[in-house]
């Protein structure tokens, strides 16, 4: 496994004491229990652990999509703390790619579709420079204009990975990727993510249980009960 | 792109939308044939009071504009009328409701040709005898009448003498005695109006007021010109009332159609929502599809609404020409459109909330 974290690398991410606590009922849950992270710029990682060790409480705030209880989160140089819901939809526009375990495309859209209407959602109109070679990296060219019934998961996987580059984000988060796949379609995906990352430098934070998706990444961190354990 | 998932989403569940559209469509259906049907048979009434070629008709002083009662004059004013200056002649009328919306008119014949200037023959001609009846085309085409046939009206056997042109009194014409004669109206005899024509209509003003004045507690005048202006929707509270329930109901129609359809699309689409918040719509941009997809439900329903009031138009006309007249009432299509689209977009205010403020965790959660 290539664990080295470039040294040099300026972080964008930084996490410092996140806690989340949720309330359920009467009971208070403690999801996290005061993470400390940082993923430098480019940087391909995987966050690997157990079932309720937290991590996917981690993606969802790294996300944006629910608020930190304490602690500091810090995505390319934004204050998750200090930003209302409002701004973290924007930020979620156009700094955060997300692909997700079930695909999560729009069913009534052709793939070319769901890659624009996050586009749309970000006001932009036309495709990043060099988005043609990204789809041709996935290999869907050919693929754009079915919609998602249409297509194999590991097609569908590969069309969200194109419509979370879309507007090119600082981050792409990545919440257990190849968990509907079958090995093959699991291993083109976590090549094509490897690739992306190694050419284009994108930064890459992908959460997984499984440890032979977790190696294709620069590095690993492993969570347990709330906390990292290992880094 | 936003549009273009709105449509997407329509299209995606089509019998849902087409059957939603066509719910809103029947609503302004309605609106549009009520309508039309209210000024069709208030313009028809107000042709055929126009066709009797008079000046003011005279009626009894107790009796409203509208009023079907009958009997309530005694014909010595006709000939008390017909000497009055500047009138030509003077011819009594007795109405005598038969079906729902249908009177049977008694006068005298050759007399009311003379102030109607003639009758336009189709089929047929002038009465021959006293159980002769004059009908018009429409209901004659309504009742498939032709000259010459026996028609029962009034437990009496008539012969259609001739079938007219309509716009001319009424419907059905025979002569004063017989119908005075068949509804107890002989003995003392009695009639509803007297027609009156003017030698000079200018003078119409004028005479209105005279008679009103010299018959006070008699008879009321009123000119044909003001008769007919009278026959409008907003001059009839009562039937303003009912067309304003109508467009309630029509609201509330369009809000339950609309409400339903969308509250069921956002329930079925929880994980969409999710989706599309992920990727950075805020609850705004949310309520705003629900709000387009039910404004595209409420322009297609009112597209399915105007074609089907033609179709009503049609039907209505095929089947109960004498019966109910309907007109076509453009004018009222913004009205209807504004009707349906307000009721769709109070049914679509809860569910387009409720999709806005979904958990955008719990939401991508859904199965």
């Amino acid at each position: 496994m290539p664990a080295a974290h470039a040294a040099n690398a300026s972080e964008i991410i930084r996490v410092r004491g996140l806690r989340k606590t949720y309330h359920v009922g009467d009971v208070d849950v403690h999801a996290l229990r005061g993470v400390d992270l940082d993923v430098g710029r480019g940087e391909f990682l995987a966050i690997i652990g157990p079932s309720g060790s937290g991590k996917s409480t981690l993606f969802h705030i790294l996300g944006g999509l629910a608020p930190p209880s304490a602690g500091e989160v810090l995505i390319d140089g934004a204050d998750l703390r200090k930003l209302s819901e409002s701004k973290r939809t924007e930020m979620r526009q156009k700094k955060i790619g997300f692909v997700f375990q079930k695909y999560n495309l729009l069913p009534t859209l052709t793939a070319r579709d769901n890659i624009e209407i996050a586009q749309a959602l970000a006001g932009l109109t036309t495709h990043p420079p060099g988005f043609e070679e990204t789809l041709q990296l996935l290999g869907i060219n050919g693929r754009l204009d079915h919609k998602p019934r249409a297509l194999s998961g590991g097609e569908q996987q590969r069309v969200a990975i194109a419509r979370a580059l879309v507007n090119q984000p600082a981050i792409l988060l990545a919440d257990e990727p190849t968990g509907n796949l079958d090995t093959e379609n699991s291993n083109a995906v976590l090549n094509i993510l490897r690739d992306l990352n190694k050419k284009t430098h994108q930064t890459i934070l992908m959460i997984t249980h499984n440890p032979e998706a977790a190696a294709f990444a620069d590095r690993t961190v492993t969570m347990r009960d709330g906390k990292v354990i290992a880094a | 792109m936003i549009n273009k998932l709105v449509v997407e989403n329509l299209k995606d569940h089509w019998v849902r939308t087409l059957l939603s559209a066509i719910v809103v469509g029947v609503q302004v259906m309605s609106i549009l044939t009520l309508i039309g049907l209210s000024r069709g048979m208030l313009q028809d009434s107000a042709e055929r009071a126009k066709g009797t070629g008079a000046d003011i008709f005279l009626k009894p002083d107790t009796q409203g504009t509208f009023s079907f009662s009958s009997g309530q004059m005694n014909p010595k004013f006709v000939p008390f009328i017909a000497k009055q200056p500047h009138v030509v002649q003077a011819v009594g009328v007795l109405s005598i409701p038969v079906e729902l919306v249908t009177q049977i008119n008694g006068v005298d014949i050759p007399q009311f040709e003379k102030i109607s200037g003639g009758f336009r023959f189709i089929q047929g001609g002038l009465p021959q005898g006293p159980d002769d009846l004059i009908i018009d085309e429409y209901y004659a085409r309504q009742n498939k009448l032709h000259a010459g046939q026996t028609w029962k009206l009034l437990n009496h056997d008539w012969r259609v003498s001739g079938i007219v042109e309509g716009g001319v009194l009424g419907r059905l014409i025979v002569p004063l005695t017989t119908l005075q004669a068949l509804t107890g109206n002989a003995n003392p005899p009695r009639i509803t109006e007297i027609l009156v024509k003017l030698d000079n209509p200018a003078l119409t003003r004028q005479e209105v007021n005279r008679f009103n004045d010299q018959l006070k507690g008699n008879l009321r005048a009123i000119s044909v010109e003001d008769f007919v202006s009278q026959f409008s929707v907003n001059k009839l509270p009562q039937l303003r009332a009912f067309i304003d329930v109508i467009i309630v109901i029509a609201v509330v129609v369009g809000f339950l159609v609309v409400f339903l359809s969308m509250y069921t699309a956002v329930v079925e689409r929880t994980r969409e929502i999710g989706i599309l918040k992920a990727l950075g719509a805020k609850p705004r941009k949310i309520l705003d599809i629900l709000v387009r997809e039910a404004v595209l439900l409420a322009v297609a329903g009112c597209l399915i609404g105007i074609v089907l009031s033609f179709g009503t138009k049609a039907l209505i006309t095929t089947l109960m020409p004498a019966s109910l007249r309907v007109v076509n009432t453009p004018d009222w299509w913004p009205i209807a459109a504004a009707i349906a689209l307000g009721g769709a977009l109070l049914g679509a205010i809860y569910p387009g909330l409720k999709a806005a403020r979904q958990d955008t965790i719990e939401a991508l959660a859904y199965e």
